[in-house]
């Protein structure tokens, strides 16, 4: 890989925003829905930034701005300095090349009437000018690093599980040899067992491309296995962020400690008391003015129904809570 | 011992193609099977009719004027189903006639096909303006009665056979181009289609190479139909003058011409009635098991 | 006396010479109260294994079993009108997915009035006041309000809530969830079980929950029962089959969760699937992909039976080290 500056951040995204616009009756007023709004946050090579959040929260969205499935309504996206969002074709073509995604339904995402072969060829047939033997020497070579045999070559995708079918779309994203995986939810359909080897698999892949990842999920024990950063998210809005250490030992926000105790453990060592939260996740059509958590917060104070809280520093991590802001003070 | 011992104790099986498994579902519905064999039995008739018909189709025999079929009274071997009014043989004309309506069939079905699809697939693809303006079109047209629409065609530009077609083919296009565009917004939606548009697809490639194949079973299904209702509408124009012109031999121009005489000679109206019945039939029954063998939800 | 009994009950698919065993020949007891905990993975066999004794399994599922006793009732034998009275009212199931579960064309209210209505009867005003009831004992916020919303206008977790609120409708003493939370996100997951746990202790209702989350079971049942590919492999209390398994399969589920490896660590997994219709291994289901595998695992199927006080189906049930017991 050749780059004029090295940069220390692979991908540099700041402020975020995506908002869809929606009509809630024929003749009524047009509703904005802010599924992401204002999301920042750096991803170092090699590394793995784990995405954490409910429905709702816009991570899957997020993955869907940065391979650039939709253009964000506002902000900026840089890869290794370079402007990703520029409308012409060589930061298009340069998107495609370095980031890739992998999706969670794994009996969606591959085409049902094309064979392995197709699916894995056609980011080759697109970009680049093998020839097909060529081609077929790539696919081979990498369905045989994320543990297919040869004789998958030629069969449907619904001759395979799920586990399989997965690394069939781990195999598709590699084709073009990107720089990062975006993996949206990537073992959450899988079953306990098949989970684990997809995992292996995919640390294998990070430790031997160097790759990075951008691991959206919302089962916190497999972020706590794979991730370094963590970023957790809420109504569109990150609400803390910082090292995985940091925010599984230490968690500051509210939300990220009802959300860690919320998962079940069986390891009675790492059980937390447990915080029970009340009501659902507000409706992102009608969002509450000042911190969208404020409603099934415990801490909940004046400031919060009012403004916004700001992402603020304290000791190594990235809080947005007036509590945690007036607490630390 | 290894693995690989253990392995040979296991019964693995190979698993089914697409088509294979296709095959083996159709096969299971006798209608289906049915219908398959008598389309088939058809088509050879039609192809090899120089060899198989006794007589040729425009050839009258002056005097074999309304002669009944073999089995009644007065009947002759020479003539097996009788003859019309001007002493031509009806069974020949009906296997001459074959050629016509297949024909036909097919030339209506794929050129309806194919621009019921390439229309749907720039609908369902684009969405916006290009689907309104395409679905508004269809609105119009399917508002019009589709035989009275076919009739103003022929009668604009003239009849024959080749200006039928056309006409029933501007009639049937419609209801692929409504086909085609729901499946393409189901299937436009789905995470592989998404995935290539990663891989850097372009509009083309999404909408025949990834999502067409996906959107073929109810468009099969429908063009097995179409074919019947082709033969019956040609049918139905030639009946009313306006498709085939005589002597060419075409199944509803044989009903047409002869329906002074279906009380006295029953046999003229009759037999071509029995031919359109069974080979409409024929590829209701096929478009039926068509449907069940590419309906996923129907599979256990 | 057990509430349920069930004994060597096995649903078999297909070819009567050589059929597919989805459930194979397992058996269990659940006494009345008792919070019953199935594991397994997909194919395991532990959500077919409810449908039989609900008797939702169709042609041409064939459900056979020694034994299958619900309260007094023989579930084999009863009339289908006994089936019908029994089913829905004394056993209760609630599925995964909300969403789908409901129908989308009918309020919600009508159709937890339709429950009470085909068990219990009583006039439409009756029928509305427990219904209403039924909401907020189940958490839903302003009852009466939602009586009249679809089920899409909710979210998934007060679709869940309207679920078990049509299934405790008339005091079941059996309740099924299968999966119930699994569709949910977690911090909704924890609030519905909580309330199944409550509603448990409330009604005295057996309950037994199917799932392949074995933290969530952990926690919340008395007695755990592990399936694989359609066979009961290990039963035990709960407390204790997490900390020492007995079974290689029950030991592998565990190795396998993320939080019992240290940072990054490559997980510990089973090579291999779960078989399928076509590739059954003779002997133990278990030994194409058993780390502890020998000749005789590969030759015969083992037996389930008693070990330290646990239901082990293994020739070699692991020891307190984790380690199989060769040396019997």
């Amino acid at each position: 890989m050749t780059h004029n500056v090295e940069q220390p951040w692979l991908i540099d995204a700041r402020d975020l925003k995506k908002h869809y616009s929606v009509k809630k009756s024929l003749w009524g007023k047009t509703a904005n829905v802010k599924a992401l709004d204002g999301v920042t946050f750096t991803l170092a090579r090699g590394k793995t930034l784990a995405v954490v959040g409910e429905s709702g929260c816009g991570k899957s969205t997020l993955g869907r701005l940065l391979t650039m499935i939709e253009a964000p309504t506002a902000g900026e996206l840089y890869w290794n300095g370079k402007n990703l969002l520029e409308a012409d074709r060589q930061a298009e073509s340069l998107r495609r090349k370095k980031i890739q995604i992998i999706f969670q339904n794994p009996y969606a995402s591959l085409n049902p009437r094309k064979k392995i072969s197709q699916i894995l060829e056609e980011p080759l047939i697109i970009n680049t000018e093998l020839s097909k033997a060529q081609r077929r020497e790539k696919v081979l070579a990498i369905m045989s690093k994320v543990g297919l045999k040869a004789e998958h070559y030629d069969r449907y995708p619904h001759m395979f599980s799920g586990g399989q079918r997965q690394r069939i779309a781990i195999a598709r994203g590699l084709m073009l040899n990107p720089e990062v995986l975006i993996a949206d939810e990537p073992v959450s359909a899988l079953d306990v067992s098949v989970r684990a080897q997809v995992l292996n698999l995919m640390m294998e892949l990070q430790q031997e491309l160097g790759l990075s990842y951008v691991f959206i999920s919302h089962d916190l024990s497999v972020v706590e296995h794979i991730a370094d950063e963590v970023m957790v998210m809420y109504l569109g809005r990150c609400v803390e962020k910082g090292s995985k250490q940091t925010i599984f030992k230490q968690p500051k926000h509210p939300y990220t400690q009802a959300l860690l105790s919320a998962t079940p453990r069986l390891n009675s060592q790492t059980k937390q008391e447990r915080i029970k939260l009340t009501g659902e996740l507000p409706s992102p059509l009608n969002p509450p003015p000042g911190c969208a958590f404020a409603a099934r917060c415990r801490y909940k104070m004046p400031r919060c129904e009012q403004e916004s809280p700001p992402l603020i520093s304290h000791d190594g991590q990235q809080v947005a809570c007036f509590y945690v802001q007036h607490v630390e003070a | 011992m290894s693995i690989q011992d253990t392995h040979s104790k296991i019964m693995p099986s190979k698993p089914l193609t697409p088509l294979q498994e296709f095959h083996v579902y159709f096969c299971q519905n006798r209608g289906a099977l049915v219908g398959a064999i008598f389309i088939c039995i058809m088509l050879l008739v039609a192809i090899f009719a120089n060899f198989l018909a006794p007589h040729g189709p425009a050839e009258q025999f002056r005097d074999a004027l309304l002669h009944p079929p073999v089995w009644q009274e007065g009947g002759t071997w020479q003539f097996i189903l009788g003859t019309d009014d001007v002493g031509r043989d009806i069974l020949s004309r009906l296997m001459y006639g074959a050629r016509l309506s297949l024909l036909v069939g097919c030339l209506v079905v794929l050129l309806s096909l194919f621009f019921g699809v390439v229309f749907g697939l720039m609908a369902g693809y684009f969405g916006g303006g290009v689907d309104a303006v395409i679905m508004r079109i269809v609105d119009i047209m399917l508002a019009l009665p589709s035989l009275l629409l076919a009739l103003v065609l022929v009668a604009i530009f003239g009849p024959s056979i080749w200006n039928a077609s056309l006409a029933l083919t501007f009639v049937a296009l419609p209801h692929y181009i409504r086909l085609t565009r729901s499946a393409v917004l189901v299937e436009s939606q789905r995470d592989y289609v998404i995935a290539s548009s990663v891989a850097g697809a372009s509009a083309t490639r999404q909408m025949f190479i990834n999502i067409l194949p996906n959107c073929l079973a109810p468009l099969i299904v429908q063009a097995s139909l179409g074919f019947s209702n082709a033969i019956l509408d040609m049918a139905a124009l030639g009946f009313l003058g306006m498709g085939a012109q005589p002597p060419t031999p075409e199944w509803g121009t044989m009903l047409s011409d002869v329906l002074q005489y279906a009380a006295s000679a029953w046999w003229v109206v009759t037999f071509p009635g029995i031919v359109i019945l069974l080979t409409v039939l024929a590829f209701n029954l096929v478009g039926d098991g068509l449907r069940d063998a590419l309906d996923p939800k129907l599979k256990q | 006396m057990a509430l349920l009994n069930v004994n060597k009950l096995s649903v078999q698919f297909g070819d009567p010479h050589s059929p597919f065993k989805a459930v194979d020949r397992i058996s269990y007891n659940i006494n009345a109260g008792q919070v019953v905990g199935i594991v397994g993975e997909s194919g395991s066999g532990k959500s077919v294994s409810s449908l039989a004794i609900m008797g939702l399994i169709d042609f041409p599922g064939k459900v056979i079993a020694e034994d299958l006793h619900f309260a007094e009732n023989d579930l084999q034998q009863i009339s289908a009108k006994q089936r019908r009275k029994i089913v829905g009212a004394d056993i209760a199931m609630i599925f995964q997915d909300p969403m789908t579960s409901l129908n989308p064309c009918f309020t919600v209210g009508y159709q937890i009035m339709e429950a009470i209505k085909v068990h219990q009867g009583g006039s439409r005003r009756t029928r509305r006041q427990h219904a209403i009831t039924l909401l907020e004992r189940v958490g839903i916020p302003d009852p009466a309000s939602r009586m009249n919303v679809y089920p899409h206008q909710l979210s998934g977790g007060m679709s869940q809530r309207i679920m078990i609120a049509m299934a405790i409708a008339c005091k079941p003493k059996l309740l099924i969830a299968d999966e119930p939370t699994t569709a949910l996100d977690v911090t909704i997951q924890a609030q519905i079980i909580e309330l199944l746990l409550a509603l448990q202790q409330q009604e005295n209702m057996a309950l037994i929950l199917i799932t392949h989350d074995l933290a969530l079971v952990a926690q919340s049942a008395h007695q755990i029962i592990v399936m694989y590919a359609g066979q009961v492999v290990e039963v035990g209390q709960a407390a204790e089959i997490f900390s020492i398994p007995r079974h290689p399969y029950t030991q592998a589920l565990l190795n396998a969760l993320p939080e019992f490896s240290t940072d990054k660590a490559k997980l510990v997994s089973l090579p291999g699937v779960v078989p399928g219709k076509y590739d059954r291994p003779t002997g133990c289901l278990l030994s194409p992909r058993c780390p502890y595998v020998t000749e005789t695992c590969r030759q015969q199927e083992p037996e389930i039976f008693e070990f330290e006080g646990r239901q082990v189906k293994c020739h070699y049930p692991l020891d307190n080290s984790g380690r199989p017991s060769y040396d019997a």
